[in-house]
């Protein structure tokens, strides 16, 4: 048995580091600073360590040649999930690429959110060491932080900061979804302000308040439920702060429903404290099952984020058209591939297509896919690199533990080779 | 293999050659002497050609959040420039800020060998080296930012001494993999998180009290105790402001001596004359450089069209997002440790201080009398993208055309520079010192940059042509270490470069406070922060190599 510790985790979106592992075999258990998303995540047994053809277990070598062959025979593949390390989404980018495959994280229509508003305004945004350090007054907008991050208070609000004498002044207001629990209550006891409002009054609640901080006269007494004074107060607090910081998960915020229209505003917003002398900064969450790997690695590779065609022999994006889920309902893809080396429990959409599934061991599907070959999980069978929520900083993953599996690296490179091989034959 | 080039006119300034014709022999990627008895495998006739050691781009915004942000943030100019996949290359986009792939065969295709990312962040330093192991072809490196984190300026405000700073300088090389230190608005990045929004070089930072003189002291200080090549790589205050030339007269002043590098000087070399208040600086710059031996620049020429700013300066950037086409722009505080900022931009020559800055940048280039303390480069992608090189040697090397697009440009430009009575011209040997021995020499690669026996075979071989632009577009040849990559200007076989580093030496007892420091303060444990040397290497492409630094073994 070893104990491991300052284990970083894929999974919470933050990058926690300081987990301490205890390894048994192929056993993991999380003994220190575990939360109810990082330690499932990490104890997870291991299911299958076998290939399978049409539910038939063969060789690892026989799958990978039965891969190759169904995606020699496809015209339009589709290449989803998208989750896995920085080595897994290169291979994967590179399998794409030679396939004419279109590339899509399963993440995008939540991160299409924040994309746009990046791709069309722009924005100002910080990390967490900043949060951290410099944050005396944190906007929760329309998410319930600790459901999605359970450590978020106590690691970056509640704890040793550079620059507040006392961190218990730290304000913590939420616009839109109350929270679930207490976490956001300060060490003396200071609850956090709540606002609250549907999801749906969002857009007009944000309006408002951007509105407010802008000086413009409002004549409405409510906005989405919410009294404009109190909104007003909002506005002049996020002005009066030091370092005033902005949160929401993409997500969380809706998705499909023009979400990014949210997130634009509150951005601009934030560039308008910005330009009036203050300052003030965005914090998107997200970095759940390497949706913001995928979008980094694809973005330096292609240009683009996780959402490209490679169909003309050159990438081309479109954050609408090519969505995995869209191109099987309209018949524009003839096979899928699921790559997700994360979560067993993400599985394929459902499809009649020529499937093959590259998953974390143990993913219970709910139909047998031509091929099944089963991976290990970055950051437990072996090294990689994921990044976390603030997009800046790439963590450096661990092999924990000596489970045989294949990376998807591996697993993907071994099937272009063969693929090469095929055509080649052809 | 045992490869033969010749009857080549070879420019060599490592060893002196100025247009010799000669034969240049080369085995196992490296060059030779001329071999007594050997048989030689190949032999390429280069009779009526040009040779030149690869080039070196020794300031390029190659690896990075800021350049990914750049790229993620412009889907419209990627559009305009795909780059279908072929037997031998990926597929990818170019442009302003294009993808790996396509940067490394597009480098190669100009007869460039290496590139070096001026600004990694410690705390993005893996990105910035996942992002250039992604570059084919290309040697790359880097220099990694200190002068803004909050634990260096920690460590001015406790007055602890040069040892400490040095053992941090050096842990920090260590850590990031970097070949050199930046400094970006010394203090300033910092200062603008206090909600500063300009810093002076002898203006305090209002929390710690410490001035952009005194940090650029101390890490020039740093860089050159610790044996360092590459002098103290130097993003200065004030980028951008009319007048802004005095504060780069000062900072050359101020460093009392030490040698210093002033990286993308076109962008602080404006005066304040005329009726716009917006004037050139240079000939007072190029005179200051010209007499401080211990200065080294580069340019950072800009020109016209369609580009992305992306710079560790968010202070700066912040200041200028009024100015960003299209109208968006991102700025970022990092981590305690610096910030970017990303900001389009469309250069226009008819726009008066787009034309001038024009005027200023190549004002520089031709008033500074020494090729080997000047160097070429655009800051890619901020004054234009790397491609625009072969265009920019022309405009050095031929008066003529110079001043037929001197006469294009803003009129008032025109008359406020005094580009048109410059006669002078760049040779070959001179631009082959800017671009590949100078560099070498001044990044401190011990076996790159030139042609001499025991260098790497990193060779291009170019027609000679009276149009530059044509001539510096498409070699016959280029060869990566002894491999050949490029012919007539295509990719023809790719391969992977090595990563140059230093490892100065350090006490290791710097990690006593630095561990409590990261425990107490940052997001992330000291262990996971340094990068290990199998992150470069285990996916069978990417290597390292080591540099001397003065005094420190390899």
């Amino acid at each position: 048995m070893t104990v491991i510790t300052e284990v970083p985790s894929p999974f919470c979106g933050v990058g926690t580091d300081d987990l301490t592992v205890q390894v048994d075999g192929i056993a993991i258990k999380v003994t220190a600073n575990g939360c109810v998303v990082n330690t499932p995540a990490f104890e997870q047994a291991i299911g299958d360590t076998n290939s399978r053809i049409a539910g038939k277990t063969v060789s690892f070598q026989e799958a990978v040649i039965k891969a190759a062959a169904l995606l020699a025979e496809t015209k339009q593949p589709v290449i989803g999930g998208c989750a896995t390390d920085v080595n897994g989404m290169r291979a994967l980018l590179s399998l794409a690429d030679c396939t004419g495959a279109v590339v899509d994280n399963m993440g995008f229509n939540a991160a299409r959110n924040n994309l746009l508003t990046l791709q069309d305004s722009g924005w100002m945004n910080t990390t967490l060491a900043e949060v951290k350090n410099r944050c005396d007054l944190l906007l929760v907008l329309g998410t319930d932080i600790e459901t999605v991050v359970p450590r978020f208070f106590e690691q970056y609000l509640w704890n040793e900061a550079m620059f507040l004498e006392n961190i218990s002044q730290r304000q913590v207001i939420y616009l839109g979804k109350a929270p679930s629990g207490n976490a956001a209550t300060s060490p003396d006891g200071q609850k956090a302000q709540v606002l609250a409002c549907d999801d749906s009054a969002l857009p007009d609640v944000v309006g408002v308040l951007r509105a407010l901080v802008k000086g413009q006269p409002i004549r409405a007494e409510k906005a989405g439920g919410i009294a404009v004074a109190d909104l007003q107060s909002i506005a002049d607090k996020l002005k009066a702060a030091k370092y005033g910081v902005v949160t929401w998960g993409a997500g969380a915020l809706g998705v499909g429903t023009h979400a990014e229209l949210i997130v634009q505003t509150v951005s601009e917003m934030i560039k308008d404290i910005n330009d009036k002398g203050a300052r003030c900064s965005g914090l998107p969450l997200a970095g759940k099952d390497g949706d913001l790997t995928a979008n980094q690695a694809c973005g330096w590779t292609t240009g683009y984020p996780a959402r490209v065609s490679f169909a003309r022999g050159y990438p081309e994006y479109d954050p609408f058209l090519y969505d995995t889920n869209l191109m099987l309902a309209n018949g524009e893809a003839d096979a899928l591939v699921w790559v997700n080396a994360f979560n067993a429990k993400a599985v394929p959409p459902e499809s009649e297509l020529p499937t093959i599934v590259i998953g974390r061991s143990g993913m219970i599907l709910n139909k047998e896919p031509d091929v099944f070959i089963p991976v290990g999980t970055p950051g437990i069978d072996h090294a990689g690199h994921a990044y976390r929520t603030d997009n800046v900083v790439a963590i450096r993953l661990k092999k924990l533990r000596y489970s045989g599996l294949p990376s998807t690296a591996e697993v993907l490179t071994a099937i272009e080779v063969a693929l090469k091989e095929v055509k080649h034959v052809d | 293999m045992l490869i033969k080039l010749t009857g080549g006119k070879v420019y060599d300034p490592a060893s002196g050659v100025a247009g010799v014709i000669q034969d240049v022999y080369f085995q196992d990627g490296r060059i030779i002497d001329k071999p007594s008895d050997q048989p030689i495998d190949k032999e390429y006739d280069c009779r009526g050609k040009v040779i030149m050691s690869g080039a070196i781009d020794m300031h390029t915004h190659i690896g990075g959040g800021k350049g990914n942000i750049a790229r993620t943030m412009l889907p419209e100019d990627h559009r305009q420039d795909p780059v279908p996949r072929t037997s031998i290359t990926r597929s990818g986009n170019g442009h302003a800020m294009p993808s790996t792939y396509v940067t490394g065969y597009r480098y190669a295709e100009m007869g460039y060998t290496a590139g070096f990312e001026p600004a990694v962040l410690p705390i993005n330093a893996r990105q910035a080296h996942m992002e250039m192991g992604d570059i084919p072809i290309l040697d790359k490196g880097g220099y990694v930012m200190l002068g803004s984190d909050d634990y260096f300026l920690r460590l001015l405000t406790a007055k602890k001494d040069q040892k400490a700073i040095n053992d941090y300088v050096a842990w920090t090389i260590h850590s990031a993999k970097a070949i050199g230190v930046k400094v970006v608005n010394p203090g300033g990045i910092n200062a603008f998180k206090f909600n500063q929004r300009k810093l002076d070089l002898d203006e305090q930072n209002s929390h710690y009290g410490v001035t952009p003189r005194e940090i650029l002291q101390v890490l020039a200080t740093a860089v050159k105790e610790l044996g360092i090549s590459h002098p103290l790589h130097v993003h200065g205050c004030n980028l951008g402001v009319p007048g802004n030339m005095q504060t780069t007269l000062d900072t050359i002043q101020g460093i009392g001596g030490l040698p210093m590098h002033l990286t993308h000087i076109q962008f602080h070399s404006y005066g304040t004359e005329g009726d716009l208040k917006f004037s050139s600086g240079a000939a007072q710059i190029a005179e200051a450089v010209n007499k401080n031996k211990n200065i080294t620049i580069d340019v950072g020429q800009i020109l016209f069209g369609q580009t992305v700013t992306a710079s560790g300066d968010n202070m700066r950037q912040h200041a200028n997002h009024k100015y960003a086409s299209p109208n968006k722009w991102v700025c970022m505080d990092i981590e305690c440790d610096a910030g970017c900022g990303v900001v389009p931009f469309k250069y226009k020559d008819q726009n008066f201080v787009n034309a001038l800055q024009w005027a200023i940048g190549l004002e520089t280039f031709l008033l500074v009398d020494d090729p080997w303390r000047i160097f070429l480069t655009t800051d890619h992608p901020n004054g234009a993208p790397f491609t625009s090189y072969p265009h920019l040697i022309r405009l050095l090397m031929d008066r003529s055309f110079r001043n037929e697009v001197l006469e294009t440009i803003h009129p008032q430009a025109q008359l406020m520079t005094t580009l048109g009575s410059i006669t002078r011209e760049y040779t070959l040997d001179e631009i082959a010192i800017m671009t590949r021995a100078g560099a070498a020499k001044l990044i401190g690669l011990k076996d790159r940059g030139g042609l001499s026996a025991g260098y790497f075979a990193d060779i291009t071989v170019y027609t000679d042509n009276v149009n530059r632009e044509a001539m510096f577009t498409k070699p016959d040849y280029v060869f990566k270490d002894g491999e050949l990559v490029v012919v007539d200007g295509k990719v023809v076989h790719t391969k992977w470069g090595t990563t140059h580093v230093v490892r100065p030496d350090f006490d290791p007892s710097v990690e006593k406070d630095l561990k409590s420091y990261f425990d107490r303060y940052l997001t992330m444990k000291l262990g996971n922060f340094k990068i290990s040397d199998d992150e470069i290497t285990e996916d069978g492409r990417g290597s390292l190599t080591v540099h001397p630094t003065a005094g420190c073994a390899v």
